[in-house]
């Protein structure tokens, strides 16, 4: 038999994230009404905060940057048929790495410790994916409960560090000494600085770069690798897998370190472009919103990218917008945000139906 | 109305994308009789069915329940007239018991217990009257297929059927179970039921039925009383043009065998165990294996072709060894030393479903020079193979950039066939040739199955079709409950010797 018809391209990779987030937008814009606010200038206030100025533009690529990051990782398991929900632990294990890769050499070589501290940041947040991965693919551990646990392991971790062994010396916060000097990212802006024109793009530095490259690099695995192949085979049948001779156990693992390792250089954005010390909290759930981000763009690099870029102007804009509308709070902003990700990641589907089926009567008509 | 039919189908056409399923179809079943739709793989049984069990909706036509015209929207209202199926996979929870089973979502009552025990009196009442004997209270996972497939029945009566459904009913019975059911079939029609029996296999309609009709192409080819009709005329009707076997056999005397297995025992799925296993295969025959399904067959594949551990005994391939207690070779291995294996189950493990058919034209294959180097795919290359398979194979529709899935089952089997000769293998190991694959292709895989032969191939054919098995193959090994009940040349084959070894019966082998 024949499959039904299913969507064209355009409607399953724009239609539908389009209808989804207006949905969001809709019951966020009653939230904000209810609140006695004026819906729309909340929303050009918003999207005002979020690309009217330079600095604005600079946070939205920043933050950006993080669900690049985040999202890129839950895509890579998933196309290995994981779900990673451990993103939150990974980036937090692979700040610590970086960390301790900078306090290593960063007295010796600023640029080695830059440098050792990529990779610092991707071995730990892969090494810290590398248990459930072993535990999935030798016990059936499912994936989804062992990375949850060990984003709770991750973050008890981090703080016993950080009040432990790597406090700053003397100090009461949860926090590392400041990074030495020169160990950084560079801002972007004074990139631009430097080729002779003035862009005041804040905290947006070169891991941003990073995360593009990140990027292509996975949509070139993915689709243009033999491992990547095999990679996407497992996921999708792992019957097909052995058969075809490859081990689902190994990939298992390999996608997962590869999942956690992209998770790990988040860090990079956070720590090594702007906090400059390791932070017991930085990671502030960017890792769960990995998972709506590579959701909406449906776990394609380039839609990772457009959705990233929408969380991105999200956090900014609605920073911005609760600090010009007095009556909606911050809390406010992070329900407008989880309302894109419940209708743009859960309720993913919420219209898929009713859109396939105008498709089929158009396409029915047209044949008739 | 008077003289109404029990059902009756009035022009019902049914169109998936440009696949017309079912054209016009015609279909008028008297009450209290045995009706029989014969039609050939994918000539469109599955989609009529599934229309008057309100599976699927109809493009257009009518269906028609004792003279009413009837719109189901789902099964429950086919239930509701009265229609009953027995689907040719069990509609069953394994753990429960078979009474539990025939009370799913009829239940009638939040209190179990009290459910159970009116259900129990109706049922005994329902078997009194039809001849069951069921074992209530097992759990059906311990119940052979012939038994399962009666508490199928008897669900079906429970719910109130009038009008019963057996899609295939045979397809997983010993031909002694069918007999079996056979016999029920008849006791039903005296009670007043009328079945409708759809097979793709003549003597059933000719031993069960009153009248046929005859499906092909998803068209009413004929409509007859069975009485005056015989199965070269029936045959005729489902090919249409009649189909010519034109492979000429040669002979073939070689001494090394090029498949192997030497006491061989591997733990299967079920707790079933394979015992004592001894073949060979030698260039330039096919080697059938008969059975009824899962009685080891399966897990034989996997051993043979990398899937599986051997607990002991030894596989040899040429002169090498490629399975012990300690070894198992990988697939990969094992291809690059001339092995092909067509996976017994296409869709779960021969394809990777949601993939392009060009993805899937290296499935196996990816890791050979020419579809990859340095670990990059040659995308270009496998763009080549891919269209060059769907070329000689006449894979259609012409596509290689659809998802596997969106091609018949008939063009699915012709491409992985395309794969897996394309490296023109010494061993082929071919699990299920011609499963859901349409008439056309048969006889197109069995030919190409032949010429490999001819050609000095060594050829391991699993299959739960005999006349397939009969057709093809040089010998015929018999499996049941994990051993090899015997072995025979084709020429001393026949189905009722076959059917009782399928049944363990070990006298027949000599």
């Amino acid at each position: 038999m024949a499959a039904q018809k299913k969507l064209p391209f355009w409607a399953d990779a724009i239609l539908l994230p389009t209808l989804n987030l207006l949905a969001a937008f809709l019951v966020s814009g009653l939230v904000i009404w209810g609140l006695g606010e004026d819906p729309l200038e909340a929303l050009s206030l918003m999207v005002d905060g979020a690309f009217g100025f330079q600095e604005g533009v600079g946070y939205t690529f920043y933050y950006a940057t993080n669900f690049v990051f985040t999202g890129l990782a839950v895509s890579v398991a998933y196309h290995a048929g994981l779900f990673n929900i451990g993103g939150e632990g990974q980036a937090m294990l692979g700040g610590l790495g970086l960390t301790l890769a900078v306090f290593l050499v960063g007295d010796v070589s600023p640029v080695l410790a830059v440098l050792l501290a990529i990779v610092g940041a991707a071995a730990f947040g892969g090494a810290w994916a590398f248990i459930p991965a072993y535990l999935q693919a030798k016990r059936g551990s499912h994936v989804v409960i062992t990375t949850i646990m060990f984003n709770f392991i991750a973050s008890a971790l981090l703080a016993y560090l950080l009040v432990g062994p790597l406090q700053r010396p003397g100090g009461q916060m949860p926090e590392s000494a400041d990074f030495p000097d020169g160990v950084s990212l560079m801002h972007l802006q004074d990139l631009f600085a430097m080729m002779g024109f003035t862009y005041e793009s804040g905290p947006l530095n070169l891991s941003a770069l990073i995360a593009v490259l990140c990027a292509v690099g996975v949509w070139f695995m993915l689709w243009r690798t033999r491992f990547g192949y095999e990679l996407r085979v497992v996921g999708q049948n792992q019957n097909a897998a052995r058969y075809a001779g490859i081990s689902v156990t190994r990939m298992t693992v390999i996608a997962m370190m590869i999942s956690g390792g992209l998770a790990g250089m988040m860090g990079l954005n956070e720590l090594l472009g702007e906090q400059l010390r390791l932070l017991g909290n930085f990671t502030l759930g960017y890792g769960f919103v990995g998972i709506a981000v590579a959701f909406m763009g449906r776990n394609h690099p380039v839609g990772i990218v457009l959705a990233a870029m929408l969380f991105g102007a999200l956090y900014q804009g609605g920073a911005e917008l609760a600090f010009e509308m007095p009556n909606i709070q911050r809390d406010y902003i992070v329900l407008i945000q989880g309302l894109v990700i419940l209708f743009a990641g859960a309720m993913e589907h919420l219209f898929r139906d009713p859109v396939e089926r105008v498709f089929r009567h158009f396409s029915e008509r047209r044949a008739a | 109305m008077t003289n109404a039919f029990a059902i009756e189908a009035r022009g019902l056409s049914k169109s998936f994308g440009d696949v017309k399923a079912n054209d016009q179809i015609a279909l008028k079943v008297p009450g209290g009789t045995v009706h029989g739709i014969v039609g050939e793989n994918g000539a469109g049984k599955s989609t009529l069915l599934k229309m008057l069990f309100g599976l699927y909706r109809a493009d257009s036509g009518d269906i028609l329940v004792c003279g009413q015209t009837q719109h189901f929207t789902d099964p429950s209202d086919a239930m509701a007239a009265g229609i009953g199926m027995v689907h040719q996979h069990f509609m069953l929870v394994e753990p429960f018991t078979v009474l539990e089973n025939i009370i799913l979502g009829a239940e009638g009552s939040a209190n179990l217990d009290a459910a159970k025990e009116a259900a129990r009196a109706k049922l005994l009442m329902l078997e009194d009257q039809f001849g069951f004997n069921l074992p209530l209270d097992t759990p059906v996972e311990k119940l052979s297929v012939g038994v399962r497939q009666r508490a199928e029945i008897l669900k079906a009566l429970y719910r109130g059927a009038e009008i019963l459904i057996l899609d295939e009913p045979t397809a997983v019975l010993t031909p002694q179970e069918c007999e079996q059911l056979f016999a029920l079939v008849r006791q039903l029609k005296d009670q007043g039921k009328t079945i409708l029996f759809v097979t793709h296999k003549l003597h059933e309609i000719m031993a069960v039925t009153d009248d046929v009709t005859v499906i092909r192409a998803g068209k009413t080819v004929a409509e007859c009383k069975t009485a005056d009709t015989n199965p070269e005329e029936l045959a005729e009707l489902m090919v249409g043009a009649k189909v010519v076997r034109k492979t000429a056999r040669k002979q073939h005397e070689t001494e090394i065998a090029r498949l192997r297995l030497t006491d061989v025992h591997a733990d299967g799925d079920h707790g079933l165990e394979l015992k004592d296993i001894n073949l060979e295969v030698f260039d330039g025959e096919v080697l059938g294996i008969a059975g009824v399904a899962g009685n080891g067959q399966t897990e034989l594949l996997e051993i043979i072709t990398g899937l599986r551990a051997v607990r002991e005994g030894v596989i040899h391939m040429g002169g090498e060894i490629i399975a012990n207690d300690r070894l198992v070779t990988n697939p990969i291995a094992l291809r690059r030393m001339g092995m092909a294996h067509v996976a017994e189950d296409r869709l779960k493990t021969g394809v990777v479903e949601s993939m392009s058919a060009r993805d899937n034209a290296i499935l196996g294959y990816q890791r050979e020079k020419e579809f990859s180097s340095g670990g990059i795919l040659k995308l270009k290359a496998i763009a080549q193979k891919a269209a060059a398979y769907f070329e000689t194979q006449d894979v259609r529709p012409r596509n290689p950039d659809l998802p596997i899935a969106s091609f018949s089952g008939g063009n699915q089997q012709k491409l992985v066939i395309a794969r897996e000769i394309a490296r023109d293998p010494q061993l082929m190991v071919i699990g299920q040739p011609t499963r859901g694959v349409d008439i056309g292709a048969v006889t197109k895989i069995h030919d190409q199955i032949t010429e490999l032969r001819n050609a000095g191939k060594a050829i391991l054919v699993v299959s739960a079709d005999l006349d397939e098995l009969l057709s093809i193959s040089d010998r015929i090994a018999v499996m049941c409950e994990g051993e090899i009940v015997g072995t025979m040349n084709v020429e001393d084959a026949t189905e009722t010797k076959l059917g009782l070894m399928m049944a363990g019966d070990k006298r027949e082998a000599s």
